[in-house]
């Protein structure tokens, strides 16, 4: 668990660690002007930063009706709920997160995957049109609840836009759409028409199921990328289409790749990432950041249908309650 | 002489550099035959006496050559030996304007000079291109002769004498350039100095006032944008520049180093201060007066629409706007609906507002400075901060957008970014018809460069948008403020370059500015939103990101292609490669530890050109395709070339301009800039493999098809010469990376890397080798020949990869070249005339003598005839070798405003000697702007000074002269 921390340590990505503040102007500094909203984010050094979550229980119609590209074992309920109440527990209890438990809805088998149902960026959050036709009443509970957080909110009414918010790899500085099974041309352009001031920028994703599948955020600058070819190949597509020239952590398995990131004020860098007893190889690569709490977290069932870390919740960074 | 003229004296005269100046260029002078001295005398009094009707059309050409202004002659004939120049009488068009201007003396009537520019326009093309010669050469140092010419009205005493001076200057520099005279059966009108002539001006500054001033009518760019800046106290310009518009959204900057009316044409004097290069982190510029401009900039930028932005930012950036203009919030004077006159956004509302409002208050204590640098602060991590977009088709026709920016080139479709080539990764821009072209390294997987093609609406966007990216690349990327950055550009055939300073060099210049901050007054941002350009912006880009969404082309997604077709042909490649000897893993060579992004984009043509194409891909696939990803290690490991891996070291970018027209044609074959040697060569053992330059039309399947003789290549240099511009339509894909073959691969990549081997041994054996060629051209055009006769091994290639940011930046300007002076003038000699008339062939220079060939020295010889060439002794010798092994080829084509460039590389290996032969063609229209002389003997000089080990060893000059209709644009 927890290794060294340390706050703005060397996977800071540049013009991180000055805390929240708001870019410099160089030569004259303003007085401290209270952050009262996220302008850009408040640039690269807010990325990660989080004060609420979504989640929500799964329901035990996952077990059998969960959407999943490849049949296997069933999983086992109990031991899901188990790792993802340990998931939230860590959310909640370690980093202080407030987190929304949203109910479990039998009749959506796929709902505790709910970031596939919304992309919360600062404030504005995109209420997404799911790939899946089964799984667009989702979209519905995760509506209600954020606008309980006062969030600006654009729903995808397009009926020809589709978007799973698991091919949405936001960096901090742009998005990443992946193109995929899920997630079409349409719904990427709703995304870029919702947030505005980032470059969108599209990744076929062909073999997987999502673009975050085999690659997340591991840090501000740190981007965490698979092994298999197809992951290798999207993160060249990345590198090539932004401006940006971002730290790659490669790991051995696509699946741990998915980790998630957050910038928690009194922790600083904090990974949540496979356990080593599912992916021990990739976690020993997660061991090498030194500057991260690292968390591992068990995720061997849900991964059964496809879920990944990074599925079962929305992160939320409320830096205002206006 | 002094005599008043016609409308072409006027028109002349506005071109501040009159006769000397374009001497160089006018062949047609050459032609006149001695006597001149009496000729013009008796003509400048029959000017003064016998008025005669305006110019008459060039295809009259003994009309013409009386009508030719005396001025100019002896600019041309400033070439030709005295006995030689002869002087035509030239007629007055307008006697009544003369006796006017000697009333009123320097002052010029305002009537007077409007009227010219139509009469310029109107007049028959060769007037035309006199003032354009007269303007492309305003910078020469001859600018001294026009002071005398078209500055001052000199009594007739004082002209003849300055003629006198004039011609025995001519006739030193001519003997100084060892350049001779080609005459044509024409003759130029000769114009005597005139007045000065001004025009009123008017400027929209950023904060919606309107600057206005008088300009000497032949007053170039920069006098005017000065001139604004001064008024505007503004000391870091290089990041603004003046808009004019045609149409209500064509926007162009106009040219500091060009004549304003040349460029406007017969618009409006009517101008836009913008922000020109948006600096990418405005904190570092040194004032806030700066600060403050580009901050109105952005703010129109952000009402129109231009930039897009959440509301969230639209909120944030608009309390920015309001603590800058009007200090802290006061809940007494600031009552709610204090903020509705100003705009934030191209669809406020007064939520916004609202969250405007509230966010001002936060703000309290920040001096306007302040808010201006937290707006660009904030404004600047916008994504579509400084981007300049372009609307464009790919190659199926789907609607997309090309966005110059300081670090590349974005390709948007609708809003979302589909591809990115980063100005490193950009090996050449060019443009051909409405055709806009890049040429991008290969990346880290890839063999060859790929030319990739857009469709602009017209040429003019097309050329805009070229313009755009030479001047972005050049003052973002060029940073060695030594240097002039122009030399970064100057390729063949190029006229343009950018003019001002990098960034650079502004940057270094700021940081001289010593003086107190200037003060000045923040005007209110709600005329933002009234300003010239803003609506129409606006509304056209919306309209046009309507249109991408319901656009109708079949196919319209699949601008990126994963998972190519040509994937499969790759494989086979590489199959068909096994085992020759020669393969070389050309992507060791040009491993780039930097360079990340691996889309492969691959051009292909149309349906019917598909099988040309496939015939490339399978070339590919001689290299290791997968060499990277998981096995990124190997990659570097045995890549001895690391070196050249660093690209940014070398990052080189040719530019080329082009504007394609009938008439005249000049075709030029030079040494081709080797940077790209570590890329473009391909050992392979013959035919397999060739380095394919990817223009369509080119037929590829003819290089794989063998180790192409001399003539084969020239051939195939030939056929792109004669490429026409077609519609072409470019598909781009990514190439996909194969998985399963991966293993394969890897075996072959070793086996390459050891061929890579074998073949820098042999490179090192290399003696400078004779170049072969066998003149194919049956084009009727002036064609010269460089043939680089060594080949380099690779180590040393590698040393001039790196250098050659060095060596390109320390080319001269264009005017400090020294000139090459053929006739090339597009003027009519006869229309019934056969174009080429006789060939003769002169040797320039022995081959073996590797580098100093200065244009100097080469001989041009007067003659009638119209085609030229100047081969090397060597010549024969090596052509009869031409039985070698292929070991790449590679053809370019480009083209500038008047020029199209053909460039053939071919690399063969014959005995263990390789050889390195380069082949420039280039075909220089006639046009207005254009001066042949000038456009080859730069191409030559060019040419030697890439390549300082390689001779020449043949030039051959066509010469085309005929009349035919300008297409320009």
């Amino acid at each position: 668990m927890g290794r060294g921390r340390a706050a703005g340590g060397a996977l800071s990505a540049a013009g991180a660690g000055g805390g929240g503040s708001r870019a410099e102007p160089g030569r004259s500094d303003p007085p401290a002007s209270p952050r009262s909203m996220a302008g850009l984010g408040g640039g690269p050094a807010a990325f990660g930063r989080c004060t609420h979550a979504v989640v929500r229980a799964l329901p035990e119609s996952l077990c059998r009706q969960a959407l999943r590209s490849t049949a296997g074992p069933e999983v086992d309920f109990a031991r899901a709920e188990r790792e993802h109440q340990l998931y939230v527990g860590v959310l909640r209890g370690k980093l202080g997160l407030q987190v929304l438990e949203l109910p479990a809805d039998e009749s959506l088998p796929d709902c505790v995957f709910v970031e596939d149902a919304a992309v919360v960026c600062e404030e504005t959050a995109l209420l997404t049109r799911p790939g899946a036709p089964s799984r667009r009443k989702e979209v519905e509970a995760m509506k209600r609840v954020l606008e309980s957080l006062n969030l600006n909110m654009v729903e995808m009414v397009d009926e020809n836009a589709t978007l799973d918010g698991g091919d949405v790899l936001f960096t901090g500085r742009e998005f990443f759409v992946g193109l995929s099974k899920r997630t079409n041309q349409r719904g990427a352009e709703i995304l870029a028409d919702t947030f505005k001031d980032y470059a969108v920028s599209t990744v076929p994703v062909h073999d997987s199921l999502h673009l975050k599948s085999f690659c997340s955020m591991a840090g501000p600058n740190l981007i965490a990328i698979g092994s298999s070819e197809a992951a290798q190949k999207a993160l060249k597509t990345m590198q090539q289409m932004s401006d940006h020239r971002y730290d790659k952590l490669t790991v051995p398995d696509d699946a741990a790749a998915n980790c998630i990131y957050l910038n928690i004020p009194s922790k600083g860098h904090v990974l949540l990432h496979r356990a080593p007893e599912e992916y021990p190889e990739s976690a020993k690569v997660f061991e090498k950041l030194k500057d991260h709490m690292l968390i591992p977290i068990a995720n061997t069932e849900l991964e059964k249908v496809d879920g990944a870390l990074t599925c079962c919740s929305v992160l939320i960074n409320k830096t205002s309650e206006l | 002489m002094t005599t008043e003229v016609g409308s072409e004296t006027e028109v002349k005269k506005d071109a501040e550099q009159v006769g000397p100046d374009k001497a160089k260029g006018k062949p047609e002078e050459a032609s006149e035959t001695p006597g001149n001295d009496k000729s013009r005398k008796a003509s400048s009094e029959e000017t003064q006496d016998s008025p005669v009707p305006a110019p008459t059309s060039p295809s009259s050409p003994s009309s013409q050559k009386k009508e030719k202004d005396s001025s100019e002659s002896k600019g041309i004939s400033r070439f030709l030996p005295p006995w030689l120049k002869k002087q035509k009488s030239y007629t007055l068009a307008e006697p009544k304007d003369e006796s006017k201007k000697r009333a009123t003396g320097e002052e010029q009537v305002a009537e007077e000079s409007e009227s010219h520019p139509s009469e310029g326009m109107a007049q028959p093309k060769r007037s035309l291109e006199t003032v354009a010669e007269n303007n492309a050469k305003a910078d020469d140092k001859e600018e001294k002769h026009s002071v005398s010419s078209a500055e001052t009205q000199p009594a007739k005493e004082d002209g003849k004498e300055m003629e006198v001076e004039k011609v025995t200057e001519e006739k030193e520099e001519k003997e100084k350039r060892e350049t001779k005279e080609v005459q044509t059966a024409e003759s130029i009108p000769q114009k005597p100095p005139k007045k000065i002539k001004t025009v009123q001006c008017k400027v929209v500054l950023l904060d919606g006032t309107e600057y206005s001033c008088d300009l000497e009518k032949k007053a170039k760019g920069q006098i005017l944008f000065d001139k604004v800046c001064e008024h505007l106290n503004l000391l870091e310009k290089d990041y603004f520049g003046l808009l004019f518009y045609e149409n209500s959204d064509q926007k162009n900057w106009l040219d500091s180093s060009k004549e304003i009316k040349r460029q406007i044409r017969s618009l409006p004097w009517l101008f836009t201060f913008n922000v020109k290069f948006y600096p990418p982190d405005p904190s570092q510029l040194t004032e806030d007066i700066t600060r403050y401009f580009l901050c109105l900039q952005l703010r129109q930028d952000i009402a129109s629409g231009r930039l897009p932005c959440s509301f969230v930012t639209h909120a944030l950036l608009g309390s920015y706007t309001l603590q800058a203009e009007m200090g802290d919030h006061d809940p007494d004077e600031h009552r709610s609906d204090y903020i509705s006159d100003f705009q934030f956004a191209p669809n406020q509302t007064q939520e916004m507002e609202e969250k405007v409002a509230e966010l001002h208050k936060t703000h309290r204590g920040l001096t306007p400075a302040q808010a201006d640098s937290q707006f660009l602060e904030n404004a600047k991590r916008l994504s579509m901060y400084g981007v300049d977009l372009h609307h464009a088709k790919d190659s199926e026709g789907v609607d997309i957008m090309l966005g110059v920016c300081a670090n590349g080139l974005l390709i948007y479709k609708d809003r979302l970014r589909i591809n990115r080539f980063a100005w490193p990764k950009i090996l050449k821009i060019s443009y051909k018809r409405s055709n806009f072209y890049i040429k991008v390294r290969p990346a880290e997987l890839e063999q060859f460069e790929s030319t990739i093609g857009f469709k602009l609406p017209n040429h003019r966007a097309a050329k805009r948008l070229w313009k755009v990216c030479v001047e972005h690349h050049t003052f973002f990327r060029l940073l060695s403020p030594e240097q002039p950055p122009k030399s970064k550009f100057l390729t063949l055939g190029s006229k343009f370059r950018y003019s001002g300073r990098t960034q650079a060099q502004t940057r270094q210049a700021s940081n001289l500015i010593d003086r107190p901050a200037p003060y000045f007054e923040r005007s209110s941002s709600k005329r933002v939103s009234r300003s010239l350009d803003g609506a129409p912006m606006s509304i056209s880009d919306q309209s046009l990101l309507r249109d991408f969404r319901t656009r109708g082309q079949p196919g319209g997604d699949k601008i990126i292609d994963l998972a190519a077709a040509g994937e499969a042909e790759l494989k086979e490649g590489g199959r068909e490669d096994d085992g020759s000897p020669l393969k070389t893993p050309q992507l060791e060579l040009i491993q780039d530890g930097k360079k990340k992004g691996d889309h492969i984009f691959q051009v292909k043509t149309l349906p019917g050109k598909e099988k040309q194409w496939t015939a490339m891909p399978s070339i590919a696939g001689t290299k290791p395709e997968e060499t990277d990803k998981k096995h990124a290690s190997r990659a570097e490991g045995p890549c001895t070339e690391v070196s050249n891996a660093d690209k940014s070291s070398h990052e080189t970018l040719d530019i080329v301009e082009e504007k394609k027209q009938a008439e005249v044609g000049i075709e030029e074959t030079l040494v081709i800039d080797e940077t790209n040697k570590g890329k473009i060569q391909v050992a392979t053992d013959a035919g397999e493999t060739c380095k394919v330059e990817h223009l369509p039309k080119k037929d590829s399947s003819s290089l794989p098809s063998d180790s192409s003789s001399s003539s084969s290549s020239e051939s195939e240099d030939e056929e792109v010469g004669e490429y026409q511009p077609h519609h072409r339509a470019v598909e781009e894909v990514i190439r996909e990376e194969q998985e399963e073959e991966e293993d394969v691969k890897r075996k072959e990549h070793e086996e390459k890397i050891q061929h890579v081997e074998a073949t820098l041994e042999v490179s090192q054996l290399t003696v400078p080798a004779e170049c072969t060629q066998v003149a194919a051209e049956d084009l009727v055009q002036e064609n010269a020949t460089a043939i680089p006769t060594e080949e380099k091994n690779l180590s040393e290639e590698i040393k001039q990869d790196l250098g050659e940011e060095k060596e390109e930046e320390q080319l001269k300007l264009n005017g400090d070249v020294s000139h090459v002076d053929t006739d090339v003038s597009p003027q009519i000699i006869c229309c019934s005339e056969p174009p080429v008339v006789k060939t003769e062939m002169v040797t320039i220079s022995d081959a073996t003598q590797r580098t100093e060939i200065s244009t100097k020295e080469v001989p041009i010889v007067q003659t009638e005839t119209k085609t030229i060439t100047y081969e090397s002794p060597q010549f024969d010798g090596s052509a009869g070798g031409g039985a070698g092994v292929l070991l790449s080829a590679q053809t370019i084509t480009s083209e500038s405003i008047s020029t199209t460039t053909t460039t053939h590389i071919t690399k063969m290996v014959k005995g263990g000697v390789s050889e390195t032969r380069i082949e420039k063609r280039i075909v220089i229209t006639g046009d207005a702007d254009i001066d042949h002389d000038e456009a080859l003997a730069q191409a030559i000089k060019e040419a030697k000074e890439q390549h300082p080990d390689m001779s020449v060893t043949r030039v051959v000059v066509h010469k085309e002269t005929e009349l035919a209709e300008e297409d320009e644009d």
